[in-house]
């Protein structure tokens, strides 16, 4: 996973709510087996209109991202994610967030930034008015607001650790858990 | 205090559990397809890891496939097919490849072999994966991230969500169905609504339905935002799973399989983070005019006046999806024509809804200005369909009888809705572009879909019976 600590950039607005990774990345582009080259495909439909707000000029270069309420829901599609960071972003910052988008995001290392909507709607003006911002992992804060995200995320963000390389530390107790309950199911 | 069956069946998985960290929760059913997996399988063999229980996985090809009898498959589908083939061969995990005769829709294909239980937690690379909660299953979605982390260790880190109970009170009306229900409480509480939550679905209108209709609607949680759904077992469950082969034996591993399963439903005295009620018998047979599923009338509605929002984001969604929709505010939902139909999904596919749309179109033709297509949830239904003879009930009245998948739910195969086309769909997702590029998606029932494909414009059955007959 790529590690976050902190940006400090211009920042995109897209101030509209409900905004679905099926938008976010269509499902034609869903068919590849790699990992890499999404950003590309990003918004793919919305982009064809010239006036789309990643398409002004003041959006180019971002890597912060300032959307609308329940950005990400939909499909678990974790290419959304992959997509947004490919494109540039590093971060999103937004009043809610689809559950399997923000744990897709906080998976990568693309930082789902939660903010009061009155908060998100203050930094969209200044993103507006040119101002750049500062989302800091660190301190927690984006814009100067303090934001919550729990200690074991962070952690993993900050150091960019490999999720699956923790939970078989703990071979043990998986071993244990195997041991004491007997598969009430088998596919083979 | 007392537990919920969420809480019942989260605790029973906790493999370990540290203070500021997230729990990590063992699996019981790893379901896979093959568009978010071939990624996860690389993951794995980039750090040279292992699949630790292919036996508690199981891989389905549905997103992709054509389900036309002579339709080729796209190079990049037959590549992402082929991974998925080579990947499960390199892991040894099982796989119910097309043309196999047991391949289908994921979440349709888990509960019809029996694989998905009462109590067993159930994960997907699919958002959908909470249609397996209709068992009393904890079944979320998730993604390829998180695949992989299954398939290395049979355990996800999570943080447990909060509860919603959604009681449905009251009697449905004829001609009104689960579909119905599950569109009107996401139009109640809003497609974030649900958020951050598990929702309990009870009440007697619940216990009233068929383990189908269960799966429509904890199919659609995820539409109101949520972790998951869940309903809970009971003798409906247990005469459903009983005699099929993923279910415990018959003697004494189901007798204790049923104590097991007896014990999960809520505790009289357990609390919910969140309630909500909904009279069922004010439901009428629900139409999506927006391009979310919250954006939702009963059928004698008419498209809403964005103007009367006060929320100015609420507005200016709503008059961006009518404008995607091409629909002026005020106009009756019976007026709104088709050109096509779609019958099929992991919401609608199965069984009981084939029944159900072969009931309204027996003996109609559909209107010629209409395309309509039954998609079967899987190889298993379309062969019980076809014993039925539901197929030549679908063919005579002009209907494509076709094969298992996703298909023009979300158009990942050749099954697509050509830009400003119109499609009256049992599906899941009105979202912009979902059924194809500038396609216009209206959800509904079967029967609606059905009455819909016979008449050219949204219609229920009631409109067909009081038609006279050509």
């Amino acid at each position: 996973m790529k590690a976050f600590r902190s940006v400090t950039s211009h920042a995109a607005v897209l101030d509209r709510p409900d905004v679905d990774t099926d938008q976010i990345v269509p499902k034609q582009f869903l068919k590849r087996i790699e990992r890499t080259g999404f950003g590309e495909f990003l918004f793919f439909d919305w982009r064809k209109d010239p006036a789309f707000e990643l398409n002004r000029p003041e959006a180019e270069g971002a890597r912060i991202l300032l959307a609308g309420r329940n950005f990400g829901c939909g499909s678990s599609r974790e290419h959304a994610a992959w997509a947004l960071q490919d494109w540039g972003f590093e971060t999103v910052v937004a009043p809610s967030f689809g559950d399997i988008f923000r744990q897709n995001s906080l998976k990568i290392g693309l930082l789902p930034v939660q903010l009061a909507t009155a908060q998100v709607k203050e930094l969209m003006d200044r993103a507006r008015a040119g101002e750049e911002l500062t989302v800091d992992l660190e301190a927690r804060t984006a814009g100067g607001y303090p934001f919550e995200l729990d200690d074991f995320s962070r952690e993993c963000l900050l150091g960019g650790l490999d999720e699956i390389a923790l939970t078989l530390r703990h071979e043990d107790a998986l071993a244990a858990y195997e041991a004491a309950h007997s598969a009430p199911i088998s596919t083979l | 205090m007392g537990r919920t069956l969420f809480d019942k069946v989260w605790e029973s998985h906790v493999v370990r559990r540290e203070a500021g960290r997230p729990d990590l929760l063992w699996i019981d059913l790893h379901l896979v397809h093959e568009v978010t997996s071939p990624q996860a399988f690389e993951g794995l063999r980039l750090a040279g890891r292992a699949v630790r229980r292919p036996d508690l996985t199981l891989a389905t090809m549905d997103h992709n496939v054509p389900t036309g009898d002579d339709t080729p498959i796209d190079p990049l589908s037959e590549r992402q097919l082929e991974a998925l083939r080579r990947n499960c061969a390199e892991f040894g995990v099982p796989v119910h490849a097309t043309g196999s005769g047991r391949e289908g829709i994921v979440h349709v294909i888990g509960p019809e072999l029996g694989l998905t239980q009462p109590g067993l937690t159930v994960v997907c690379g699919d958002s959908h994966t909470s249609t397996h909660g209709a068992f009393g299953a904890l079944a979320i979605g998730i993604g390829t991230s998180e695949v992989e982390h299954v398939l290395a260790t049979q355990t996800l880190p999570q943080r447990k969500p909060r509860s919603l109970r959604i009681r449905f009170e009251g009697d449905l009306a004829p001609g009104v169905t689960a579909k119905d229900m599950v569109l009107a409480a996401i139009g109640g509480i809003g497609v974030d609504g649900g958020v951050g939550h598990v929702i309990e679905y009870a009440g007697p209108a619940i216990e009233a339905l068929s383990m189908e209709s269960r799966m429509t609607i904890c199919n659609m949680s995820i539409e109101a935002g949520a972790r998951a759904g869940m309903i809970a077992p009971d003798e409906t469950t247990f005469a459903y799973l009983e005699g099929r082969p993923g279910a415990p034996a018959a003697g004494v591993e189901w007798e204790r399989a049923l104590d097991r399963w007896r014990a999960l439903p809520t505790d009289q005295d357990a609390v919910f983070d969140r309630e909500v009620e909904i009279d069922v018998s004010a439901i009428r047979p629900q139409v999506t005019w927006g391009t979310n599923p919250g954006m939702v009338v009963g059928i004698d509605g008419e498209v809403p006046d964005p103007a009367e929002l006060d929320d100015p984001d609420e507005r200016a969604a709503a008059e961006r999806a009518l404008a995607y929709m091409a629909l002026e505010p005020g106009t009756p939902m019976r007026a709104i024509a088709v050109d096509r139909v779609f019958i099929g999904s992991c919401t609608n596919s199965r069984i009981e809804d084939l029944r159900a749309a072969a009931a309204v179109v027996r003996g109609r033709r559909v209107h010629p200005s209409v395309r309509a297509m039954v998609v079967p949830g899987s190889a298993t239904v379309k062969r019980a369909a076809e014993a039925e003879g539901l197929d030549r009930v679908f063919v005579e009245a002009g209907f494509e009888w076709r094969r298992a998948g996703c298909s023009m739910c979300l158009g990942m195969n050749p099954d697509v809705l050509a830009a400003g086309e119109r499609c009256a769909s049992t599906s899941n997702r009105n979202f912009e572009g979902r059924q194809g590029a500038g396609g216009r998606t209206h959800l509904v029932s079967p029967a609606v879909a059905a009455a819909t494909a016979i008449t050219g414009r949204i219609a229920d059955v009631g409109d067909l019976l009081e038609a006279v007959p050509a």
